[in-house]
């Protein structure tokens, strides 16, 4: 795979590609890594930078604005709310961990060694189509309203449901 | 662009995003890590939906992070009752329902 020396391959894009996935694949091993619960969160930040910036070189720009509104806007800001509302001393804490912590890496390099034998197997050397610009959001619109509408009715009723619940749980009666 | 580097770019996070929920005890960070592997799909569904120039998978990205969102919210909601009943979050220590 001379990915960066195929003629039918911009060039920018992919290096582009690789620095902001370097960028968060770093971020998801401190995540999953980091000793402190605020530094798991900030780096996890990073991780949905970049996959909204990804969406983004993939002309899926509303997805991309969709993601930073809701992963990097909201729900960060719900995971530092836990943080705080969960933990007594903020700083470096050494049991983050279970007991058998070790028996997980074999877990996931055997499912990434799946994985990627698997993608490698299927889509090797399938190059992606040049996508011309933006997605048009007119497009997601029309398809959200018409062949998908049911989806996204249930889908109010699931954030809903959600936000009510989530009330009952947390509130003190 | 190559297909695989998308791909393969969701296989890592995934990945990792599953020895996070295995490996860690805290319930905020077993939160965080189901955040990785649902992130690793939508990578998935975007790069597909460049590939066969369609928009459904685009869509799809939309629910699952609205569907995310609801997660996180109940989920959290949830650690904070058992963090009020319990003092701790440590998962390991719940163990109250097994046999």
């Amino acid at each position: 795979m001379s990915v960066l020396l195929a003629a039918d391959v911009s060039v920018a894009q992919n290096v582009g590609f690789y620095i902001i996935a370097a960028a968060m694949v770093f971020g998801a091993f401190r995540v999953v890594s980091a000793n402190n619960v605020v530094h798991a969160a900030l780096w996890l930040v990073i991780v949905l930078a970049g996959v909204a910036a990804l969406y983004i070189l993939a002309a899926a720009e509303f997805v991309g604005v969709s993601q930073i509104l809701v992963y990097v806007g909201a729900v960060m800001v719900l995971f530092l709310f836990g943080i705080m509302l969960t933990r007594a001393q903020l700083g470096v804490e050494r049991d983050l961990n279970n007991r058998y912590w070790g028996a997980a890496i074999p877990v996931a390099l055997m499912l990434l060694v799946v994985l990627a034998w698997a993608i490698l197997d299927a889509f090797d050397d399938q190059t992606m189509p040049d996508p011309g610009g933006a997605t048009p959001t007119q497009a997601i619109a029309d398809n959200v309203l018409s062949n998908s509408l049911v989806p996204f009715l249930a889908l109010s009723f699931i954030l809903l449901a959600a936000a009510v619940g989530a009330i009952v749980l947390a509130r003190k009666d | 662009m190559y297909a695989v580097n998308y791909l393969l770019l969701g296989a890592v996070l995934f990945s990792i995003g599953v020895y996070g929920v295995i490996a860690r005890r805290n319930a905020v960070l077993v939160l965080m890590s189901v955040e990785l592997i649902l992130n690793a799909v939508n990578l998935n569904f975007v790069a597909f939906a460049l590939m066969t120039s369609t928009i459904d998978g685009q869509v799809f990205v939309l629910y699952v992070i609205g569907v995310a969102a609801a997660e996180v919210g109940v989920g959290l909601a949830m650690v904070l009752l058992v963090y009020r009943n319990r003092r701790s979050i440590s998962l390991d220590r719940l163990s109250e329902m097994k046999g």
